[in-house]
C-alpha cells in the first residue's frame, strides 16, 4: 500500500460486494421476484439475474434485489413488484430479462413506471 | 453470472464452531452447488454475533433474517426453501424476531435494542479472513490518514479527548499511558497487545481477535505510530486456537498490502508484529509478567515502578493494552473523539463488552454503552434467570473481581461504581447467579483459582490465598467458627496490601466483596452449620418426604444403595450412605425428595 488513493481504490471495490449485508434496508427500493415453483418454471431465475446484474451496473446502492414465495397469478409468472418506499407497489408480469432491465432502468432510475408491463395492462 | 444476490453469513467463532459451523457451512456449499446456486449466493465465515446461547447462528441477506440452533439438515433446507424460492424458514427463526406474523429487525429484539457495538463493530458483518470486507468498512482508514496527514501529537490529542479507558480491568486512561511512552526518549521501543483472556468465564478478547482481527493490527500500528516504535508483540493464550489462526492470516494479508513492514503508506514509518503464545499461565495477564514471558523468560511479575511505559519489555518504553481498548481506537479515529466521548457517563466513555454467563437465559456477548444499568443487562439483554428463578448477584471481574447483589441491581456500570460496590469492572466476565447459588461456595471457587494461578514469588500471595482457601474449606464443610470470619477477612486486607502484583492485589475481592454483601450466609454456614442454597455437600441432605408414592425409582437410581423401602411404602434415604448427588431427586416424578 503505497498511498491513501490505492486504500479508497479497494474500499470501493470492496463495498460494492457488501452492499448486500446492510442492516438498515428500511429505506431501500425493493425489487422483489417471484421465485415459487411457478415463478422458476416460467423463468423466474434469469429475471432475477438480470435484476441483481443491472442494479449492481448501475452501482445502485439503495436498492435491495431480493426474492418471495408464489404470488398467486401463476398464469402470469415470472413477476416481479417494485415497492418504492412511501409510493404504492407496482407489479409487472410476464417478465423477461430484457423487460426486468428495462423496469430497473426506467422505474427504479427514473421514476416512470413502466405501464404497458404492469399487471393492470396484461389482465 | 457471476454476480452475487445473497450473502450468508455462518457465525465461525469458537461458540458456534464448537456446535458444529463448520458442518454447517459444508451443508450449505454442498446444498447450493447441487441446486446449481453456488456461483450466485457466497458462504461466509464470520466471528461472533454475540447470542452464543442460540449458536450455531446463520444470517442470510438481503433479507437480513437471523436463523439461530441451526443444524446441517436446516441448512439444506435454508437453501431449498428461502435461497432456492424465497420463502423465509420461520421455524427456525430467532423467536424474538417473529411477531404478529411479521419479521422484525435483528435490532430491534430484546437482545440487541440496549446494545451499541463498537468495539465488536465488525463481529458478525464481515468475513474476518478477508482483509477487503475490513477495508470495506473503512478498515485502515484511521491509520491511513494517521501516517499520511497527521502528526503523532494530534493522534494522540483525539484518543486523549475521547476519553477511553483501559478495558482490561483497571481503566486507566489510553491517551496518557501513550503519551508517557511516547515522551520517552526516541530509540528503540515497543507496543504490545494483551490478549490473555484468564479469567473464567470471559471470552470479549477472543471474539474481536476472531471476528476482527485487523482492528487490533490497525489500532497497533497507530500506537506504534504515536510513540515511535517500529515493533508489536500480541501475546495470545494457546488455548485460543482459532483467534490465533485468524490473527496469523490478518498479520500476512497485512504485509501483503503492505500495511504492516517497511514504508507504510510511503511515509518512512514501518512497523510489523509478532504474535507469541502463552502457555496457560493467568499471571501472564498481568503486565510485567506478560512482558517477562515474551522475553522467553518465566512469567512472574516484578515491581513497578519502573513503569512499562518508561522501562518494559527487554527495558525499553512500552505500551500494552488489552485488546478490546486497541479495537475502540481505529472508531474513535474515524468517527471523532467527540463522539466517542458522548457515549457513556461522566467518567466512562464509550461502551463495554460483556461475557454474559451463568444463570441466564441469554448467554452471550453483550456490548452496551457506559452507565447502562446492571438491570438492564440482566432483565432486559440477558432475558433474567433461567426457570422463573430470582436473581441474586452478578459476579464481574473473575478471581480479582466481586459480586454485586440484587439490591444494587440498579446500578450504573461504570470502573467507579463496581469498584464503590467491592467488585470491579474487570476485563468483562459478567456471571449471574440465582438463588442456588451458594456465596461462600463462589467464594471458594474464586480462591481454588487464585491458589492454583498464584505463580509463588511473593509470599502474600502465594501462601496467603492458600490460607484463605483453607478457611473457606473448614467453613463450607461445617466446621468454621465465628473467629474464623474475623480471621478471613484481616488475613484478605494484609494479602491486599502486601502483595507484588495485581493478582495477589485482588485476589482476596471474592471474598471480600461476598463476606460485605452476604455476611448472613456465612454466619449461617458457621453457627447454624446450615448451607442457605443447599450447596456445600457438607451441610445438606436430601430427604424424602410424605409425598413419596413408592415406586421405588429413586432406589434404583442411587448409586450407592442408600435408598431402601418397599413398593408403594415411603422411602428412606441412609444419610450414611448418601453421598449427595442428587441422582434421586432428578428422578422422583413426584417431587417427593426435597434438599434440606
Amino acid at each position: 500500500m503505497k498511498s491513501i488513493e490505492e486504500l479508497k481504490a479497494i474500499r470501493e471495490k470492496a463495498r460494492g460486494d457488501l452492499n448486500l449485508r446492510q442492516e438498515d434496508i428500511g429505506n431501500n427500493t425493493r425489487v422483489v421476484v417471484g421465485m415459487a415453483t411457478c415463478g422458476i418454471a416460467a423463468g423466474a431465475r434469469p429475471v432475477l439475474a438480470s435484476c441483481v446484474e443491472e442494479v449492481h451496473r448501475r452501482g445502485l446502492t439503495d436498492v435491495t434485489v431480493t426474492q418471495t414465495g408464489c404470488i398467486g397469478v401463476c398464469r402470469l409468472e415470472p413477476i416481479v413488484e417494485v415497492f418504492v418506499p412511501g409510493e404504492e407497489k407496482v407489479t409487472y408480469v410476464n417478465m423477461t430479462p430484457e423487460k426486468a432491465a428495462q423496469v430497473i432502468a426506467e422505474h427504479v432510475v427514473n421514476h416512470k413506471v413502466k405501464t404497458e408491463y404492469t399487471i393492470g395492462a396484461n389482465q | 453470472m457471476e454476480l452475487v444476490r445473497s450473502h450468508i453469513l455462518v457465525c465461525a467463532g469458537t461458540g458456534c464452531s464448537s456446535s458444529g459451523s463448520e458442518k454447517i457451512i459444508a451443508a450449505f456449499e454442498a446444498s447450493l452447488k447441487e441446486a446449481g446456486l453456488d456461483k450466485e449466493v457466497k458462504v461466509i465465515k464470520t466471528g461472533c454475533f454475540g447470542l452464543c446461547a442460540l449458536g450455531p447462528v446463520v444470517v442470510v441477506y438481503p433479507e437480513g433474517s437471523f436463523y439461530s440452533r441451526v443444524t446441517p439438515k436446516d441448512a439444506e433446507e435454508i437453501v431449498e426453501e428461502h435461497i432456492l424460492k424465497g420463502r423465509i424458514v420461520r421455524r427456525l427463526l430467532y423467536q424474538e424476531t417473529v411477531q404478529d406474523d411479521n419479521v422484525k429487525s435483528l435490532n430491534e429484539t430484546g437482545f440487541y435494542k440496549k446494545q451499541l457495538r463498537i468495539a465488536l463493530r465488525n463481529c458478525g458483518v464481515i468475513n474476518p479472513e478477508v482483509i477487503d470486507e475490513y477495508i470495506a468498512y473503512d478498515g485502515y482508514q484511521s491509520l491511513a490518514k494517521a501516517l499520511t496527514e497527521q502528526t503523532p501529537e494530534e493522534v494522540l490529542a483525539v484518543v486523549k479527548a475521547s476519553g477511553l479507558r483501559g478495558r482490561g480491568g483497571a481503566g486507566f486512561p489510553t491517551g496518557t499511558k501513550w503519551e508517557f511512552a511516547m515522551k520517552q526518549p526516541p530509540g528503540q521501543k515497543y507496543v504490545c497487545c494483551n490478549a490473555d483472556e484468564g479469567d473464567p468465564g470471559a471470552f470479549m478478547d477472543r471474539s474481536v481477535l476472531e471476528g476482527d482481527p485487523h482492528s487490533i493490527i490497525e489500532a497497533m500500528t497507530i500506537a506504534g505510530y504515536v510513540i515511535g516504535a517500529d515493533q508489536g508483540y500480541i501475546y495470545v493464550r494457546a488455548e485460543y486456537p482459532i483467534a490465533v489462526k485468524r490473527l496469523k492470516i490478518a498479520i500476512e494479508q497485512a504485509r501483503a498490502y503492505n500495511l504492516l513492514g517497511q514504508n507504510i503508506f510511503g511515509t518512512d514509518f514501518s512497523f510489523d508484529l509478532e504474535i507469541r503464545l502463552g502457555a496457560g499461565a493467568f499471571v501472564c495477564g498481568e503486565e510485567t509478567a506478560l512482558m517477562t514471558s515474551i522475553e522467553g523468560n518465566r512469567g512472574e511479575p516484578r515491581p513497578r515502578p519502573p513503569f512499562p511505559a518508561v522501562k518494559g519489555l527487554f527495558g525499553k518504553p512500552t505500551i500494552l493494552n488489552n485488546v478490546e481498548t486497541y479495537a475502540n481506537i481505529p472508531w474513535i479515529l474515524t468517527q471523532g473523539a467527540e463522539a466517542f466521548a458522548a457515549i457513556g457517563t461522566e467518567r466512562a466513555k464509550g461502551t463495554k463488552v460483556f461475557a454474559l454467563g451463568g444463570k441466564i437465559k441469554n448467554t452471550g456477548l453483550v456490548e452496551i454503552p457506559m452507565g447502562t444499568t446492571l438491570r438492564e443487562v440482566v432483565e432486559e439483554i440477558g432475558g433474567g434467570c433461567p426457570n422463573g428463578k430470582a436473581f441474586k448477584a452478578a459476579q464481574t471481574g473473575g478471581p480479582s473481581g466481586g459480586c454485586i447483589p440484587a439490591a444494587y441491581i440498579d446500578t450504573a456500570i461504570e470502573y467507579e461504581t463496581l469498584t464503590a460496590l467491592g467488585s470491579m469492572m474487570g476485563s468483562g466476565g459478567l456471571i449471574v447467579m440465582d438463588e442456588d447459588n451458594c456465596m461462600v461456595d463462589i467464594a471458594k471457587f474464586f480462591l481454588e483459582f487464585t491458589v492454583d494461578e498464584s505463580c509463588g514469588k511473593c509470599t502474600p500471595c502465594r501462601i496467603g490465598t492458600k490460607r484463605l482457601h483453607q478457611i473457606l474449606e473448614k467453613i463450607t464443610t461445617g466446621r468454621g467458627t465465628m473467629e474464623d470470619l474475623d480471621l478471613l477477612e484481616e488475613l484478605c486486607h494484609h494479602i491486599k496490601g502486601s502483595s507484588l502484583c495485581g493478582l495477589g492485589q485482588t485476589a482476596p475481592n471474592p471474598v471480600l466483596s461476598t463476606l460485605r454483601h452476604f455476611r448472613e450466609e456465612y454466619v449461617a454456614h458457621v453457627r447454624d452449620k446450615k448451607c442457605p442454597a443447599h450447596v456445600c455437600k457438607a451441610l445438606m441432605q436430601y430427604r424424602i418426604t410424605d409425598a413419596c408414592k413408592g415406586c421405588t425409582a429413586c432406589a434404583r437410581v442411587c448409586p450407592t444403595g442408600a435408598i431402601s423401602g418397599k413398593v408403594k411404602e415411603l422411602h428412606v434415604i441412609d444419610q450414611d450412605k448418601c453421598i449427595k448427588c442428587g441422582a434421586c431427586m432428578e428422578k422422583c416424578k413426584f417431587n417427593a425428595i426435597v434438599k434440606e
